[in-house]
């Protein structure tokens, strides 16, 4: 049975610091005003609502034990739609719309939300613990090194310099910054409020155009100290000893921002539109996940995106449009490299190093970004897909009805 | 019943008192539990005592466990089911548990150095008094040889100090004098040798309370800082990736440890104490703990005790020795000699160049004062017992004289004939030498069996093996004698019979060519550097060569090949070396440049031109294959000059091997590890290995016999 995106919303990225727009509300807050968006917007009967998959990195404290129904029950939903929080790092948001949409295809429902929530500001990156860092026996067997380590790493093996990072850094500030002049987000923005109902911020905050490979010299690399200093750098070596040394290259300006936000797509099949009143506008093709080599860790993108083209039966030039994460800007560089993918079909609207990355929402952001450019510049298929921690890598592949 | 522990009761307290009749200090045996056991059930039950104070009669408090024990039950502890290992590793902490929960207060008198398991019996105590000696050591220094204190002491340390502050007493083993211990809430009370028991009384007198902290319903860890706290969590990941960058997993006992640190605390103390000693049960599976204990306790105390020699001449007394050459060698040699308290002529062929020989020495033991590792005045003394001279009149009446000079036949055959002329009857004559035969530089001596090779290792005030050579006319008093003198420094001596590179340089040698052959092979520098410190190696072989000079390895070469003329065969990484140094004017750092690059004031760098004289190769080969390369040729290597006589010992061949040239103290040295692998895999490996990259990997005919006969080198 086919699954179809209905609609979807997001909220604008506030900078995820005690100084960030959207610093004062609750991640339930965020994620129920988004999911009262995307009912109101369409006057949807959330009875026909079968289930809430949200995305949460730090499911801890206010994000805790399960935010999807809190927030389900929060937005004034019918009290008969449950709601779940998944973890899969970066790509919870999407895998959240695969979930999704799996329960669609699979006929058991007629529709569901997918989405995701991340309070960065609030719960901060690492709240959430974890075994994965912290216990010996885990870290050592699995040459954990941090991530920003793990994306110097990438640049280093590929030969991605400093300006190499820089000047895909700036494109991605200019196309965002370009894309909101246009109003080419103005469709899916539901901007955030205070308790007053007052709207505290509707455009992403850190979008900065103005920047240029100069400014973005005086910016010092981020993870040279965690790698030289405190171990991490000697630990990739064990796993990558082709490697002379770590080159650090990455910093502030061409990774992705620290931001908080919250997104939700709306997934049916072809009856719940017709009962609903509403017209399809994409369908989903085929998802992926996959695991891969933890210590490099960001790479994952490329094997979840060819797995998810052989379940579509379909090759890189069969899609027309891509957005992939920026959650660094060597994982972009090595994606393009490793797919040939030219960097006009990509990211064409900027994303996370210029408007940053709600962990546990991206996904859901990015898929709904692509549909909307899709829209505008009449394509038929896209493909959104994040690396996320620990050597996984999601996909998913839409196309237009 | 008791035996090594006496139980007297002094009015209402008892006293413990630590005294194994038959032996010069305290050990924990199998006697120890049963007296410990006895006196804990005792004072439990004895009415009217309140409590019992530890002290010990010998001057060392407590040693830990007998390692020799250790060792020699490996085979038979290695053969048990894990869990009933685990239950005779376990019998030390069980007990100290009892004592620990035994309802009345136990205070210990620390009253002597206290390290490993003697430690963690003090802090099973309810209350430690330690007593003002000078030297006196408090410390768990486990991790040192592979292991972790299982007698409890990463789990109440943790709980006694937290996470961060437990980790470098457990990680590095350091040890503590009394008022650290006490500025680290390791102890209660500093307190003056005479009152020490007397303290300890009165506070088991003072009815205090005996339930520790962790057994009380409200405890937390110090300043609630457990292992999920976030607070400790980053604290965590650089620990983590510190030990495992600088281990690369090689020591299972760091991890352990940590592993320790980070589960312990979550759990009740009983179920925490059985964690730590299953981890120290699966150290003891792993092979590596013996290995290491063998030769970094075992062996190495075997050679410190002069194993090798001879008995029925007598021991010389050194006062006077000389040295000469005052470069880096002879200086430090100089140097360590006069810090024993030994006058030293340190020579050279000017006054002036012997005074900078001194000067240099000067300045290093002034830095030694700087940095608080010597006395300003033991700095003083020592200068004053060299003398710098250009005289060969001076070495009248010196019982050694080390002849440090340039690695050249010429130089040092008439050095050795004037030292003929000036010395005593029986003087020993020693030379420094790394490579040449000294057989053959005794023959430039009138007494070629007072003639030995003396080898040291640079620098020479740190590194503390010495590998004694013995020519073929060498005699056993001169063996004797320079054993003497090299114990007196407080060095580890090794023998070794004579051969061109002796064991050390030989052994090394072998890594060092495999190291640089790979880059002519096209093989990437940074792998063949990389996964040498995989292996454990200190230091990437390029890099060696860089330090030793380029220029140098060509040099010693062409000598080798003009004293073997035909019989000589280059090395596989002659044609490298040559190419680099005689070809490129490329000779190591000191010309600025060799394998590596030298940038000022930054990091060295793999010299980028390499790879457009050996272009890489691809595929590259697996980092499991240039390992297992570097490895073996390292292992035949060594049982070559077994093979050969060149050693006689196994020991002598791992202590040299790890203390002498760095080789990976996780294999307890080459001997060690090839029985630790078994004599079968390694033959099998080599067979491989010759198939791959020629016959240098031939196994030898010795480990072929081994394998056939299933033979070891130890037991």
């Amino acid at each position: 049975m086919d699954a179809f995106i209905y609609d979807h919303v997001r909220t604008p990225r506030g900078k995820g610091k005690s100084d960030g727009k959207l610093h004062e509300v609750t991640a339930v807050s965020l994620a129920s005003q988004t999911l009262a968006a995307l009912r109101d917007r369409s006057s949807l009967d959330t009875q026909l609502v079968e289930d809430v998959v949200m995305g949460c990195v730090a499911p801890v404290g206010e994000q805790g034990s399960n935010i999807a129904r809190i927030a389900v029950m929060m937005a004034g939903y019918d009290e008969s739609v449950p709601g779940f929080q998944i973890n899969r790092y970066c790509s919870s948001g999407l895998e959240a719309v695969n979930i999704a949409a799996a329960k669609v295809m699979a006929g058991q429902g007629m529709a569901a939300i997918g989405g995701g929530v991340e309070s960065m500001s609030r719960v901060p990156m690492g709240t959430g613990g974890g075994a994965w860092a912290t216990d010996p026996d885990v870290a050592f067997r699995t040459y954990f090194v941090p991530q920003g380590v793990s994306a110097d790493l990438i640049a280093t093996l590929h030969g991605y310099s400093r300006n190499d990072l820089d000047g895909y850094a700036v494109a991605s500030q200019q196309r965002a910054a370009k894309a909101w002049s246009e109003g080419r987000f103005a469709r899916s923005i539901a901007p955030v409020k205070d308790i007053l109902g007052v709207t505290l911020l509707d455009h992403d905050e850190t979008v900065r155009g103005n920047v240029t490979l100069e400014s973005l010299a005086s910016l010092k690399p981020s993870f040279a100290e965690m790698g030289e200093k405190y171990g991490s750098d000697g630990v990739a070596l064990l796993r990558y000893p082709q490697v002379e040394r770590i080159e650090h290259r990455h910093h502030a300006g061409n990774s992705s921002g620290i931001v908080d936000g919250a997104a939700a797509v709306l997934v049916g099949n072809a009856a719940f539109g017709r009962k609903a009143g509403l017209k399809p506008r994409a369908r989903i093709r085929a998802f992926a996940s996959i695991g891969s080599e933890p210590t490099i860790m960001l790479t994952g993108p490329t094997p979840a995106t060819q797995r998810a083209l052989k379940l579509a039966r379909m090759s890189t030039a069969d899609i027309d449009l891509i957005e992939l994460n920026e959650a660094f800007a060597a994982v972009v560089l090595r994606y393009m490299e490793a797919l040939s993918i030219p960097h006009d079909k990509i990211n064409v609207n900027g994303g996370a190093i210029a408007m940053g990355h709600p962990l546990g929402a991206t996904g859901a952001m990015i898929l709904g970004t692509l549909l909307d450019e899709m829209e505008r510049r009449n394509l038929g298929t896209g493909l959104a897909t994040l690396c996320v921690g620990a050597g996984m890598g999601t996909a998913t592949i839409i196309e237009r009805v | 019943m008791n035996q090594v522990i006496r139980y007297e009761l002094e009015g209402d307290v008892a006293l413990w008192m630590l005294d194994n009749p038959r032996k010069s200090t305290n050990t924990i045996d199998q006697a120890f539990l049963d007296d410990l056991e006895a006196c804990i059930t005792r004072l439990q039950s004895e009415e009217g005592t309140r409590g019992a104070v530890i002290t010990s009669a010998k001057a060392l408090f407590l040693a830990g466990a007998d390692l020799n024990d250790l060792e020699r039950n490996d085979e038979v502890m290695r053969k048990l089911p894990p869990a009933e290992m685990f239950e005779k590793v376990f019998s030390l902490s069980r007990l100290l548990r009892k004592l620990e929960t035994c309802g009345k207060p136990v205070a210990c008198a620390i009253n002597g150095t206290a390290m490993g398991g003697g430690l963690e019996i003090a802090l099973a105590c309810h209350q430690r008094f330690v007593a003002e000696i000078p030297g006196l050591q408090l410390g768990l220094p486990e991790v040192q040889i592979g292991l972790l204190p299982a007698g409890g002491g990463t789990q109440r340390l943790v709980r006694m100090l937290g996470i961060q502050a437990a980790m470098p007493c457990l990680l590095e083993g350091k040890s503590l004098d009394p008022q650290a211990a006490l500025t680290a809430r390791i102890v209660d009370a500093v307190v003056p040798r005479g009152e020490i028991v007397e303290r300890a009384k009165q506070w088991v007198r003072s009815g205090p309370d005996c339930v520790k902290p962790w057994d009380k319903e409200d405890f937390r860890m110090p300043r609630g800082a457990g292992p999920m706290d976030p607070r400790v969590a980053g604290l965590l990941v650089v620990s983590n990736a510190l030990v495992h960058e600088k281990t690369a997993d090689n020591l299972p006992a760091p991890r352990a440890i940590l592993s320790c640190l980070y589960e312990g605390p979550l759990l009740p103390m009983d179920l925490a104490l059985r964690l730590e000693c299953k981890y120290m049960t699966r150290l003891l599976i792993d092979g590596t703990t013996r290995n290491m204990v063998r030769t970094l306790f075992i062996n190495k105390s075997k050679c410190e005790k002069l194993y090798r020699r001879p008995a029925d001449i007598p021991v010389t007394q050194f006062t006077k020795i000389g040295v000469i050459g005052s470069g880096l060698m002879g200086a430090g040699i100089a140097q360590v000699a006069a810090r024993a308290g030994i006058e030293v002529v340190l020579m050279d062929v000017d006054l002036a160049t012997a005074e900078r020989g001194k000067a240099a020495i000067a300045k290093r033991l002034n830095d030694s004062v700087t940095k608080g590792r010597l006395a300003a005045d033991k700095a003083e003394s020592t200068l004053a017992r060299i003398t710098s001279s250009n005289d060969y009149a001076a070495l009248r009446g010196a019982q050694l004289v080390v002849e440090a000079v340039f690695e050249d036949r010429g130089i040092k055959s008439k050095v050795i004939a004037a030292v003929d002329e000036i010395v005593g009857p029986n003087a020993v004559l020693a030379s420094n030498t790394s490579t040449l035969p000294i057989t053959g530089l005794a023959g430039y001596s009138k007494r070629a069996k007072n003639f030995i090779g003396l080898h040291f290792f640079s620098p020479v005030d740190r590194m503390p093996l010495v590998e004694i050579i013995r020519g073929k006319k060498t005699d056993d008093a001169t063996l004797a004698r320079v054993l003497d003198f090299v114990q007196r420094l407080r060095k580890t001596p090794i023998v070794v019979n004579d051969s061109r590179g002796f064991f050390t340089s030989r052994f090394f040698g072998s890594y060092v060519n495999e190291g640089i052959a790979m880059v002519g092979e096209g093989v990437a520098p940074a792998l063949i550097e990389n996964t040498a410190r995989i292996l454990g190696m200190p230091v990437g072989p390029l890099a060696v060569q860089d330090e030793v000079g380029l220029d140098l390895a060509v040099s010693v070469t062409r000598q080798t090949k003009a004293d073997l003329g035909d019989a000589w065969q280059p090395g596989t990484s002659y044609p490298i070396v040559e190419k680099l140094s005689a070809g490129l004017g490329r000779h190591g750092r000191k010309s600025g440049g060799g394998f590596y690059d030298y940038p000022q004031g930054g990091k060295k760098r793999l010299w980028s031109g390499l790879s457009d004289i050996w272009p890489a190769r691809e595929p590259q080969p697996a980092v499991t294959e240039v390992r297992r390369r570097m490895l073996y040729i390292q292992l035949i290597e060594a049982i070559k000059c077994m093979q050969e006589g060149v050693l006689e010992y196994a020991a002598d061949g791992d202590v040299g091997a790890v203390f002498g040239v760095g080789f990976p103290a996780y294999t307890g040295g080459p001997f060690s590890y090839i029985d630790h692998l078994g004599a079968a895999r390694v033959l099998r490996e080599c067979n491989e290995l010759a198939k791959r990259h020629g016959e240098r990997f031939k196994a030898p005919r010795l480990l072929r016999e081994m394998a056939r006969d299933g033979k070891r080198f130890y037991g």
